[in-house]
């Protein structure tokens, strides 16, 4: 297995606000890292950067030993980087697996064509991932209708559509109930070793965080402060302070 | 150097009415999101009830100035009136319903002004007491210029306090900010948005009042101004007052300078600026890159489906009605319908981009009446067929789309649409204006179908074939990966970068395909008409066009093409009407469409096509 992720010192601040300050870490093919800390750690910011939304004020990122600090998005995309969004982002106007054949289409660069319908382009591909996230039985109704958890798995087949090696998944699971998070991170986790995809997910449950992520990074004001296998992030001191004893003291 | 320092400040007291108008506009769009398209109405009418108080009152310093400010405050009141009896109502719709009753307002406004005010132009009164001049190294500047030179600074500082220092001003920018949050905290808004208006149209009073003895006043002020208005609020930055200024001053400046270097050329000075403005600083000079701004769909819309059976069948109906037409009705019959054919080709044409490619253009007649153009002028100078004409009109017509929709894509939403407004003013003005060439207010007389098609009704076959074809290959187009892609960029502005889609390149290939089919079908109705003249590229003109839409609905394919039929059936309707009997010389048709229109957006504020999709839903189930 090679490395998939490598994120090198990597800054980014807003104004005066140093959101991500000197981050590095790196991700294997077929692994599940986790990148957890408090609100405002910096999570997002980091996931934007990767994605190519933001670009770092310092700093290196390579996929596959490829540098693509500061590439736009839909370049990063191209390089096999499938995305899915804190607040589900899909098309809402069109149905559910003509979301999923747009995937593909943009993936043929057939987006241009003006001589095909659309409703022949990819169905049987679509249908396939539909089936392989669990709501193919959607498949012909608006995603504007479409349960919140639905729309998420939605996106996790859209993501797939690319053949990505690598997905980055902002909270995959937010705003869904407890058994159906731990249900998708389930399939997530099994999807990605059936395919070799490296998967970077925030998360704000541990319980889906300590079942299922190969590694866990711990983020705090922008900062990397631990990392490591669960166990080894469990038992370290400095995030129990920090981190889950924070939350302890929330709940 | 005298002559040049002359120029200069000639240029800076231009300015000053052009910053009152902008800044009303900016200030009444920031609040209430409300393009008011009748802005210029009221800059006009300022400048006209300027002219009669001033008239009517003895001559003297203070009575000048009174009028002045009796003008300014009488627009002000006017402006109340028409968002308490209006706009208050039309909040819950959505913008573009505002902005079509703000054209509305505009076109009774037009017509009123006609019957109260008379045709001719008003040359306005001297200011007394500033009516001689200074000399400045030998070169003369009336004393009127230095004094509008010391207002509109004076006003600028007057705004700025009343925004940033009273309790009133806070309340406007937190409005213009989060409306919906303001409502949370408790704050009246009816009065808060009816005194906006009161503002902003007292400052478009009295930018009309104060520019009275420079300008005077005429019924072509109201159009005029609201496209240099747009210009100046998008260079400028939305809702920045100071950037409005900036803007004003930058523009009197230039039109001041270009007059001296090419005479005529201010419009075009206006595109290169903005063009400039637009690339080194896309959210103007002192705007700040907003979050992303631009004019949702009230509803999400249903997904995409071949039309069912029934609804077919009633397409096919209507077919086959029009095919058989020649048999059963005369030749006035003819001509009205492939005029509706036509029409609702280019109605179409605005349908694409804006529905499903979701930017909203106020100047697509610059591409209708463009297209006319392309082919008029074809024939005329290269005596090429009308095949040909007809071939390369909408050709042409992409190019342009490509080159206005380059710089329009960089901006979204209501700035788009100003954008597309100024731009196609420019278009107007430059055939407008450039007579040995387009033969301007004469416009190009006698084109006519070639030979073969010159029978009525080969060439109602003829208009058919290329209307129904042109709107069959748009609807076709919707559903291939080119009108998806198109959807995909209105629904999210995230998910499309994600999954490898340019949006900003879709959305100026999108406008390039409704350049080309709006100007195909000014290609076609060139020589319908035989003739072809400046109006079809007004911003009247396309307003025609965009309000044929907005009637039929933005939400569904029917919207378009029984919008433009409506239009089209109405304005025959009204030009019927034997107003001569009732004593009056002109037909005040713009007053009869403006009251239709607000009826109209009173009623169905979906839209027509809208309306009856959701009242028989179960009968005709176009969105599932």
């Amino acid at each position: 297995m090679g490395v998939l992720l490598e994120v090198i010192e990597l800054h980014k601040s807003f104004g005066g606000v140093t959101a991500v300050d000197g981050v590095s870490f790196d991700l294997q093919e077929g692994h599940l890292l986790a990148m957890i800390g408090p609100n405002g750690a910096g999570k997002s910011t980091c996931f934007n950067l990767i994605n190519g939304q933001l670009r770092p004020d310092r700093g290196k990122i390579r996929i596959l030993g490829k540098d693509i600090t500061g590439m736009k998005p839909r370049h990063v995309w191209r390089l096999g980087v499938g995305r899915t969004f804190q607040v589900a982002s899909t098309f809402l106007s069109m149905t559910v697996v003509e979301n999923v054949q747009m995937v593909f289409i943009s993936s043929h660069r057939k987006l241009n064509s003006m001589t095909k319908k659309v409703s022949n382009l990819y169905r049987d591909e679509a249908m396939e991932l539909l089936k392989l996230v669990g709501v193919e039985e959607q498949w012909d109704r608006p995603c504007g209708i479409l349960a919140y958890g639905d729309l998420k798995r939605v996106e996790l087949a859209m993501a797939l559509a690319n053949n990505p090696k690598l997905l980055l998944m902002d909270e995959p699971t937010a705003g869904m109930g407890l058994k159906e998070r731990l249900k998708l991170m389930e399939l997530t986790a099994r999807i990605a070793k059936d395919r070799n995809i490296g998967v970077l997910f925030t998360e704000h449950d541990m319980d889906v965080v300590f079942s299922h992520a190969d590694f866990i990074i711990v983020l705090n004001y922008g900062k990397l402060i631990a990392r490591g296998t669960p166990t080894e992030v469990r038992d370290n001191e400095e995030v129990k302070e920090i981190y889950l004893g924070s939350c302890a003291t929330g709940t | 150097m005298g002559a040049f320092i002359v120029q200069f400040l000639t240029g800076l007291s231009d300015a000053a009415s052009l910053f009152f108008v902008a800044a009303g506009l900016s200030l009444i769009f920031g609040v209430s999101r409300v393009v008011n398209m009748a802005h210029g109405s009221f800059y006009m009418v300022g400048a006209y009830v300027a002219y009669f108080v001033v008239s009517f009152l003895p001559k003297g310093i203070f009575t000048f100035w009174s009028g002045i400010i009796i003008a300014a405050l009488a627009v002000g009141v006017l402006g109340v009136i028409i968002e308490i009896l209006l706009m208050r109502r039309l909040y819950k719709a959505p913008e573009l319903f505002m902005l079509m009753a703000t054209f509305a307002v505009l076109l009774v406004i037009a017509d009123l002004s006609l019957w109260l005010f008379g045709a001719e132009d008003k040359i306005g009164p001297r200011a007394p007491g500033l009516d001689g001049s200074y000399n400045i190294m030998g070169a003369l500047i009336p004393q009127y210029d230095i004094a509008l030179i010391v207002v509109a600074p004076l006003i600028l500082i007057g705004l700025w306090l009343l925004l940033n220092k009273t309790r009133w001003g806070i309340l406007i920018r937190a409005a213009t900010e989060d409306r919906d949050m303001l409502a949370a905290l408790g704050v009246n808004q009816k009065w808060l948005f009816s005194s906006v208006f009161f503002l902003g149209s007292c400052l478009a009073g009295l930018g009309g009042a104060i520019q009275l003895p420079k300008g005077g006043a005429d019924l072509l002020m109201d159009l005029n101004v609201i496209a240099t208005a747009f210009v100046i609020v998008v260079v400028g930055g939305m809702g920045s007052i100071g950037g409005a200024f900036l803007a004003s001053v930058l523009i009197g400046e230039l039109s001041s300078f270009g007059v001296l270097v090419l005479p005529q050329s201010t419009l075009v000075m206006m595109f290169l600026v903005m063009a400039v403005v637009l690339i080194v600083r896309p959210y103007g000079l002192l705007g700040k890159p907003e979050a992303e701004e631009h004019l949702p769909p009230e509803l999400v819309e249903s997904p995409l489906r071949p039309a069912p059976l029934k609804f077919r069948l009633v397409g096919l109906g209507v077919l086959v009605v029009l095919i058989l037409l020649p048999f059963f009705a005369g030749s006035f019959q003819l001509v009205l319908f492939g005029e509706i054919a036509i029409f609702a080709l280019a109605c179409m044409s605005l349908f694409f981009m804006m529905g499903p490619g979701g930017m909203v253009s106020f100047g697509h007649a610059a591409f209708f009446g463009g297209g006319a153009y392309a082919a008029a002028l074809l024939v005329h100078y290269t005596n090429s067929p009308m095949e040909l004409a007809i071939a390369l009109a909408p050709l042409c017509m992409g190019l342009l789309a490509l080159i206005i929709g380059w710089f329009c894509v960089r901006l979204s939403g209501v700035y788009l649409a100003m954008l597309t407004l100024a731009f196609a003013q420019i278009c107007w003005s430059i055939v407008f204006q450039w007579s040995g060439f387009t033969g301007g207010d004469d416009g190009i007389l006698g084109i006519w179908p070639a030979k073969w098609a010159s029978n009525e009704v080969v060439f109602y076959y003829l208009t058919l074939l290329v209307s129904i074809g042109g709107i069959m290959i748009l609807r076709y187009l919707l559903f291939t990966p080119f009108g998806y892609t198109m959807r995909a960029c209105r629904d999210s502005h995230l998910r499309p970068d994600s999954i490898g889609i340019n949006v900003k390149r879709q959305q100026w290939f999108s406008f390039a395909v409704a350049g080309v089919f709006a100007g195909l079908a000014g290609g076609i109705y060139v020589f319908s008409k035989g003739s072809v003249f400046p109006t079809e590229m007004s911003i009247s003109r396309s307003f025609d066009i965009l309000l044929s839409v907005l009637l039929g609905g933005v939400h569904s394919m029917s919207g378009p093409l029984v919008g433009s039929t409506v239009f089209i059936w109405l304005e025959h309707q009204i030009s019927q009407i034997p107003f001569y009997k009732w004593g009056l010389q002109i037909q005040p048709w713009r007053l009869i469409l403006g009251g239709i229109y607000i009826l109209l957006v009173m009623a169905f504020p979906q839209g027509i096509a809208g309306y009856f999709g959701r009242r028989f839903e179960g009968t005709f189930s176009v969105n599932k």
